[in-house]
């Protein structure tokens, strides 16, 4: 059977269409990801999120690390660049110093950012440099066959954790708050509206911004944990989530099953790093400072 | 008639019932027909119910459904 549309129930006016596939390579459709995965939720949420600020989407480009997560840089139709194994945000460093008017999203998971890139996030974030980190965090490394990351709860099996992890896990939002982020956020896949409004926000929030997507990956946590499957995963979002804007970050840990902490936590005005740079040199340079041409000269 | 419509893309459908359990309305059930890659997909039970909202449209990870409107 070919794709088509083929409900009846409804009638579907001549020339209406998803709204998420003017963002897609839609070639590359369908993608590799899962049932019940929840990395397309996050990227539905995100497309919104673009169409709403009416970004100029010709200079929005978005920069991807290793991993489940990593392939959105490969399904967007923008500007998109998939690095290296945790080193998104160092290209997405240059790629916002070389040409300050682009608006540079890393999108990845928790697996690539905080464990093989997580030096370049802590001090990106202490730059406060200019770009915005999306982490789809499934609690895992899901790619590689679900090993235990830095973010695993205690008490997990994991494939290299058969009995337990044991090993205390990052809390993302807390160790971005300490960094120095100028936004800090946490939604989980269930929390779609939420998710993209605060997407919205921070694609206009200057510094570096900082938003957590807590997902299922069915396939290797929730499975192998008894935990069921993605709507499963959904249910337990829905009813153990609670909202609490401006919480402090260090009472925000994920657990295997308890409360999960969603909100925007941080929300606070810093120069950034290209402001500080240039504050600084005019300040020992004087006149002899001379503001760098910046930009494409193609565009 | 409803204010909105769903459409579905049955063959880039994963089954995995999102866009059923979060229908604010309860529009959708998953079908007992397959896909040709073997999953269920959902299917229109109340069609008259639907708003447009597109929240099956926003959960979907799949890109396989969405909601909108009628223009009037
Ligand atoms: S392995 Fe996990 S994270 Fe990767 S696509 Fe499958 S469900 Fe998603
Ligand atoms: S558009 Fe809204 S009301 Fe209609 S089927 Fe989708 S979720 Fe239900």
């Amino acid at each position: 059977m070919s794709e088509q549309l083929l409900e009846v129930e409804c009638e579907i006016p001549e020339g209406s269409f998803n709204p998420v596939e003017p963002f897609l390579r839609m070639d590359r459709i369908p993608h590799i990801w899962c049932a019940g995965c929840g990395i397309g939720t996050t990227v539905n949420c995100f497309t919104r999120a673009l169409l709403e600020s009416k970004a100029n989407l010709d200079k929005v480009a978005i920069v991807s690390g290793i991993g489940c997560t990593g392939r959105v840089a490969g399904y967007a139709r923008l500007d998109s660049f998939h690095t290296t194994h945790g080193r998104a945000i160092p290209f997405a460093t240059g790629l916002k110093l070389a040409n300050p008017e682009l608006q540079v999203v890393v999108y990845s998971g928790d697996g690539d950012l905080f464990a093989i890139g997580g030096n370049h996030f802590i001090h990106a974030a202490r730059r406060n440099m200019d770009i915005k980190v999306i982490c789809v965090n499934n609690l895992t490394y899901a790619m590689t066959g679900g090993q235990t990351a830095p973010t695993t709860p205690s008490h997990v099996i994991s494939a290299t954790a058969p009995y337990g992890v044991f090993e205390p896990a990052f809390n993302l939002v807390q160790l971005a708050d300490a960094c120095g982020a100028s936004y800090v956020a946490r939604w989980t896949t269930f929390h779609v509206k939420q998710l993209a409004r605060s997407m919205e926000e921070v694609l206009k929030k200057k510094g570096f911004g900082f938003i957590e997507i807590v997902s299922p990956c069915p396939t290797l946590y929730q499975r192998r944990n008894k935990m069921g499957d993605g709507l499963d995963t959904m249910k337990y979002y829905k009813q153990a989530s609670k909202i609490r804007h401006g919480a402090p970050t260090g009472e925000c840990s994920l657990t295997k099953s308890g409360e999960i902490v969603v909100g925007k936590f941080i929300d606070r005005e810093r120069p950034d790093y290209y402001e500080l740079l240039q504050a600084q040199m005019h300040e020992s340079l004087g006149d002899r400072y001379a503001e760098p041409e910046v930009g494409c000269s193609e565009c | 008639m409803s204010k909105g419509f769903v459409a579905i893309n049955v063959e880039r459908c994963k089954g995995c019932a999102f866009c059923v359990e979060f229908c604010p309305t309860h529009v959708l059930a998953l079908s007992s027909a397959f896909n040709s890659k073997g999953y269920h997909p959902p299917h229109v039970v109340a069609s008259d119910k639907c708003s447009g909202c597109d929240l099956c449209g926003m959960y979907c990870p799949d890109f396989a459904i969405y909601g909108a409107r009628y223009a009037r």
